[in-house]
């Protein structure tokens, strides 16, 4: 099932001569249990793609559809609530609320959307355990947690509840070597349990890990991978 | 890759005769570089001329083990303690690919790139699954699967930094090859006539 979708997508900034376009003519889709990586040199559209997929920015013309409604049909409140119940977001520098806990931090979307705290932190609790975290480490703040711990945390937080599609960028930027593939493993693993994933990535290692990889140049997606199929055959090539 | 040290590696395990030898070395490297049975037994021929390893009694079934010697362990060592040098390396079929076309007329070298590293990205992406299908595959296995994915990474960003200099760059026509270089003016005049 398709989770997002991009019909025909442009977007410009500025108007007349000083138009900028950002994101040309793009189609992309995401569906359930897929990752797909975005590559593509600073100022190819990457971010504009990503904003644009969860709503913070709005296509000049062509459609955005999470889970099938038309982003553009929504008034503010709707699309509010829409990005706040189907839409999470991990950002490289984890963005976690330095007063609440760890568990706190990942019920919050729930409690933004009227959720009781009891009922939330039960739900967050779960969602901690799914990327690793255990109870003690639930009731640490931010500042009592490692970096690849945070973003577990982010990664909960983005999942909790309902929401599926999860948008990611360079959530390992601020990660070493094998604590940031540690985090691309659980993002592999949440997509793998049935979310959609949508990750802005300049590492090739880690947009291994995605089922697709799509690169934008100046705007346009001008190429995209799907994995070979027959693994096997693959290290012949490596003597 | 040398077949000579990988065999007294493995022998520095104890005593062992071809076959095994052979499965020792495959399963280490996860079946990455098959190796033909011929080649170990010349191997091991050549390593007992040089008194490196000694062969021991044939067994029931008629199998001969060898065993390290002094002097293997010494050569073993003498391979650890020393880096692998860059003209050890194949020759890089892309470098020089890539070389080419930017001095040969009417290559779309953007787009020469924009393939290469569609490709790389896909073996990536399969060394990764690979990786992710196992968890708990042997140390030896894992290090030759993420060799390659580092391999490949490096290859994407060299890609990706040969673009953005080419993108700056206004690459010069490149320039025809002198008509008579060293050659003897009478060869040219008996060719024009």
């Amino acid at each position: 099932m398709t989770v997002l979708q991009l019909r025909g997508v442009n977007r410009v900034h500025g108007a007349g001569d000083n138009a900028v376009n950002a994101l040309i003519d793009t189609d992309l889709q995401v569906a359930a249990g897929e990752l797909v990586a975005i590559m593509g040199p600073s100022g190819s559209g990457k971010s504009t793609l990503l904003n644009l997929a969860g709503g913070l920015d709005a296509p000049s013309s062509g459609e955005v559809l999470v889970e099938g409604t038309v982003l553009a049909s929504l008034n503010k409140k709707q699309l509010a609530r829409l990005r706040r119940r189907s839409v999470g977001y991990v950002f490289q520098d984890y963005n976690l609320v330095p007063s609440l806990t760890a568990a706190e931090n990942a019920a919050l979307p729930l409690e933004l959307d009227g959720i009781s705290a009891g009922k939330a932190r039960g739900q967050a609790l779960a969602a901690l355990e799914e990327v690793g975290l255990d109870a003690k480490q639930a009731d640490r703040f931010p500042d009592e947690l490692s970096g690849g711990q945070s973003q577990r945390v982010a990664i909960a937080r983005a999942l909790i509840g309902e929401r599926r599609l999860v948008l990611a960028d360079e959530p390992t930027g601020a990660l070493d070597s094998t604590t940031g593939e540690e985090v691309l493993k659980l993002l592999r693993r949440r997509c793998d349990a049935g979310a959609a994933g949508l990750l802005v990535t300049h590492d090739a290692r880690h947009a291994g890990w995605a089922d697709r990889v799509v690169f934008l140049r100046d705007g346009r997606v001008v190429d995209s991978s799907a994995p070979l199929p027959g693994a096997e055959t693959l290290l012949e090539g490596a003597q | 890759m040398s077949v000579k040290h990988s065999l007294l590696a493995l022998l520095e395990r104890g005593p062992a005769y071809g076959y095994q030898l052979r499965s020792a070395f495959e399963s280490a490297t996860g079946n990455t570089w098959p190796l033909n049975i011929g080649q170990v037994y010349t191997t091991l021929n050549r390593l007992e001329r040089d008194r490196m390893v000694e062969a021991l009694p044939e067994n029931e079934s008629g199998q001969r083990p060898y065993r390290i010697t002094d002097a293997g362990r010494r050569q073993l060592a003498g391979w650890f303690a020393s880096p692998v040098q860059a003209a050890d390396r194949p020759r890089d079929e892309l470098t020089i690919k890539l070389a080419l076309a930017v001095t040969t007329p009417g290559v779309d070298v953007a787009d020469v790139i924009q393939r290469q590293r569609t490709a790389t990205l896909r073996l990536l992406q399969e060394y990764t699954r690979l990786k992710a299908a196992e968890d708990h595959a042997e140390l030896a296995w894992l290090l030759v699967l993420e060799s390659m994915i580092f391999r490949a990474e490096a290859e994407v960003r060299w890609l990706d930094h040969t673009e953005a200099v080419v993108a700056r760059t206004d690459l010069p026509a490149p320039s025809p090859f002198a008509a008579h270089v060293d050659q003897p003016e009478t060869e040219i005049l008996r060719e024009n006539r």
